[in-house]
């Protein structure tokens, strides 16, 4: 390996290398893969010229197959053929049994609150068969770029619950990639219209996808997009219209309920076409197969079909209204409504939600493309390739946050629609002499009682010093970070003990199943995870010295003096050194012992960033 | 790391005041932000990752902070050494009890009306209005801050805390219409 080169004092960097980086729409139906080239963002076709990858994997003995071909056995091998599997993710296997009967998965028994589906290439976690997804789109991106991926930007429903975001990381850290951002559906759309139109102010945005409906109000100003406040429903899609159609169909056509899982199958393939064609013409015609081999022949009308589906439509206007609510905005005052998802192209869609907002939806943006187009603009600064860039998007969190208290009620201790990212912190105490031990219950939901919240997961405090009953105060704190994802740390005050948090998720999995699985997915275990574990350490040491390195290049010499800047070089001229180490422990030991060396000057350079900004025109007011 | 000995209107490089001029706020937040969000970190060290978020926390949490006139009312209090969690106290005018009394009344019979929606709509513009008048008031007690001054600005903020109660059972009776949809 050739040696670092590191940069005189007072000279730029490295020349600046493109970082190949990539925005990834994880999607119910389908899913995309965009990249930023030659400045453009564009979706990347297979080599079919398909853009859009269906979210369908099926398993056999023999292997695991994704996408369009995975489609084609929908309806042949339905058990085997795993749909709509993010529908699925981050929910208990009590909740993926409620989501329907209809489903045609068979769940593996067993411990562990992750259901298990059972297929014929094994049990797999709906996890798994999202990272094979993303496995898929990575290695199309891959080819087409011709390169490795530094980091992709993945996007979630905005109202995605902790768990969901938490699974789909997890996706991602089993497909082999580093999440740079998990970004809000809306907010990448927004980012999609906002660069092109350059237009300040106010926009609402409309997301139904195939399996969730996203409503997002977010202010537009000079690159900064500030989401005001978002709503939705996280099981409420486009694929509820289809099955609304074939309800109707069945009992038009005398299908049974309890046809089998291949019927059912056709019954919404053939609603979801019924409903495609509705977009464009006044009446549909529909032929049906039927169990017993004969041909049932009938006709939709967009009457009828509108009939079907406006309670369905309203049920995303009382978000809507919630959400212009939160933002303090009335429908007046929001300037564009942005469409996005496959099943805004349904006329009466359109035409509800354009009454409801008072203006003509934008639609001139592909629905089913503009989230990923968005994302992959936001892969692209946050890969470092645009570092003049002034966007930034600033989020909130979807869910009000709470503790369980006495009486199985909810305190919340984070409402919904904060920004992110958020702490907020709370003092417990022990109600037992000598009390070492307390458990923590963290709900997310906007009801008052624990029963009608959503459960995240339950936090064991332990190593609380012993004392008598009320003495101790333990001081919790609940961080939010970017992505949206929560984390927890709790101190004993009086002591300043730090109590540890053992975090039981409820319906994710625990870091050492995520590990078990990398593992398995490993094929020479041991050998492949020390070489794994090598690339990665090295890895992370080259960005560390390559972040540092540039930063001393711009204000190393303003920011330190001589004895200081010397005893940074040393370090990281050691670290640069170390890279060279087969043994990845003293990799990361280097790193540690470098960063805790700059610690001083990192922190002097962020004091000296905000009174930058700050100085430009308040000098006299901080005085 | 941000300077966390200030307060959050130094933080802002604003007066310390109960009169906020909100575009200069949201510019003001978004200067910062600018400057400390964790995106601006996405490839830096784990430890300027921490201070990002440290940092961008901080300022997250002024901005809600001195965009409501609730919130930011009861934060100049407790740079005055007011602090109302320690105080039991609730506010002695009887006029203002029954009138929440009444509210609350109406909002119970919202809940049986004809349109349900229009009527907790109302309710709520009525109980906007009201907070709007306080403010209003408030912000003469905090121009020329004495003790009595004060005194009046912490019953002022206990009336808006009644006030902003009752929106929010009013927003809670909304989800319950919605989801009875």
């Amino acid at each position: 390996m050739a040696l670092l080169q590191l940069s005189e004092p007072g000279q730029s960097a490295a020349p600046h290398q493109h970082r190949l980086a990539a925005g990834i729409d994880l999607g119910t139906t389908n899913s995309l893969v965009a990249s930023v080239r030659s400045g453009r963002a564009e979706t990347l076709p297979d080599r079919q010229g398909r853009h859009l990858l269906p979210s369908v994997v099926r398993y056999t003995p023999q292997g695991v197959m994704v996408g369009h071909e995975a489609r084609e056995w929908a309806a042949l091998d339905p058990v085997n053929t795993v749909v709509s599997v993010k529908r699925l993710l981050g929910r208990g296997i009590d909740e993926v049994k409620t989501l329907g009967s209809r489903l045609p998965y068979e769940l593996a028994p067993g411990a562990g609150a992750v259901a298990r589906l059972r297929t014929a290439g094994g049990d797999v976690t709906p996890i798994e068969v999202s990272a094979e997804i993303l496995k898929g789109l990575a290695r199309r991106a891959e080819q087409t770029l011709g390169g490795d991926l530094q980091g992709v930007v993945i996007t979630v429903p905005a109202y995605f619950d902790d768990a969901q975001r938490q699974a789909t990381k997890d996706a991602a850290t089993l497909a082999g990639l580093k999440v740079l951002r998990l970004l809000n559906e809306p907010t990448a759309a927004a980012v999609a219209y906002g660069l092109d139109s350059g237009s300040d102010g106010v926009h609402a945005i409309y997301d139904l996808g195939g399996g969730t409906f996203d409503i997002s109000i977010l202010r537009l100003q000079r690159g900064v997009f500030e989401v005001l406040s978002t709503g939705g429903d996280s099981a409420l899609g486009g694929d509820d219209l289809d099955r609304a159609v074939a309800e109707w169909l069945m009992g038009q056509a005398g299908i049974a309920e309890d046809a089998d899982h291949a019927m059912l199958r056709r019954l919404m393939r053939d609603a979801c076409a019924a409903k495609e064609a509705l977009s464009e013409a006044d009446s549909a015609p529909i032929e049906l197969e039927l169990a017993d081999g004969s041909h049932w022949l009938g006709e939709l009308t967009r009457e009828r079909f509108n009939t079907l589906v406006d309670p369905l439509i309203r049920k995303t206007l009382a978000p809507c209204r919630r959400a212009l609510r939160d933002a303090g905005i009335t429908a007046a005052e929001v300037r564009d409504v942005v469409m996005v998802g496959g099943s805004t192209r349904v006329p009466r869609v359109r035409e509800l939600v354009g009454g409801f907002f008072e203006t003509e939806p934008l639609v001139s943006i592909d629905p089913d493309r503009v989230v990923a187009l968005g994302a992959a603009l936001q892969a692209d600064v946050l890969a470092g390739n645009k570092s003049d860039s002034d966007m930034l998007l600033l989020d909130v969190n979807p869910l009000s946050l709470g503790i369980e208290t006495m009486g199985g009620l909810v305190e919340k201790l984070i409402p919904r629609n904060t920004t992110i990212p958020v702490a907020r912190a709370q003092e417990f105490t022990t109600f037992k002499d000598g009390q070492t031990a307390m458990a923590l219950h963290v709900l997310q939901g906007e009801r008052e009682l624990v029963a009608d919240c959503r459960s995240l997961a339950r936090f064991e405090l332990r190593g609380i010093p012993p004392m008598v009953a009320g003495a101790a105060r333990i001081r919790v704190t609940f961080s939010v970070d970017a992505d949206g994802l929560l984390s927890v740390e709790a101190q004993e005050q009086s002591s300043g003990v730090r109590a540890s948090v053992e975090v039981k998720p409820s319906y994710g999995l625990g870091d050492d199943e995520i590990a078990g699985m990398l593992r398995d997915s490993i094929e020479h275990a041991e050998d492949d995870m020390q070489a794994r574990r090598l690339r990665e350490q090295q890895v992370e040491a080259r960005r560390v010295i390559e972040a540092l390195s540039a930063a001393l290049a711009e204000d190393g010499d303003a920011l330190l003096d001589a004895g200081e800047r010397a005893a940074i070089d040393s370090a990281l001229n050691d670290l640069v050194e170390l890279t060279r180490s087969p043994d990845h422990k003293r990799i990361r030991v280097g790193i540690e012992a470098l960063e805790k060396r700059c610690e001083f000057y990192v922190e002097r350079r962020m004091n000296a960033n905000v009174r930058k900004a700050m100085s430009v025109h308040t000098i006299e007011e901080f005085e | 790391m941000l300077d966390f000995s200030k307060n959050y209107f130094e933080l802002f490089g604003l007066p310390v005041g109960y009169v906020v001029d909100a575009t200069q706020l949201s510019e003001r937040y978004r200067e910062l932000q600018r400057v400390v969000h964790p995106d601006r970190f996405a490839s830096a060290t784990d430890q300027e990752r921490r201070l990002s978020m440290q940092g961008a926390t901080r300022i997250n949490e002024a901005y809600e902070t001195l965009k409501d006139p609730i919130r930011r009312a009861w934060y100049l209090l407790t740079l005055h050494g007011i602090s109302l969690d320690d105080q039991q106290q609730t506010t002695r005018d009887s006029a203002f009890l029954m009138e929440q009394l009444e509210l609350r009344e109406l909002l119970e019979q919202a809940r049986g009306a004809d349109d349900p929606y229009a009527e907790v709509e109302r309710l709520m513009s009525g109980i906007s209005k009201r907070i709007n008048t306080l403010v209003g008031q408030m912000a003469l007690h905090f121009e020329t801050p004495s003790p009595e001054r004060l005194e009046q600005a912490q019953e002022l903020l206990r009336k808006m805390q009644f006030l902003q109660k009752l929106r929010f059972d009013a927003e809670q009776l909304e989800a319950e219409l919605d989801e009875a949809l």
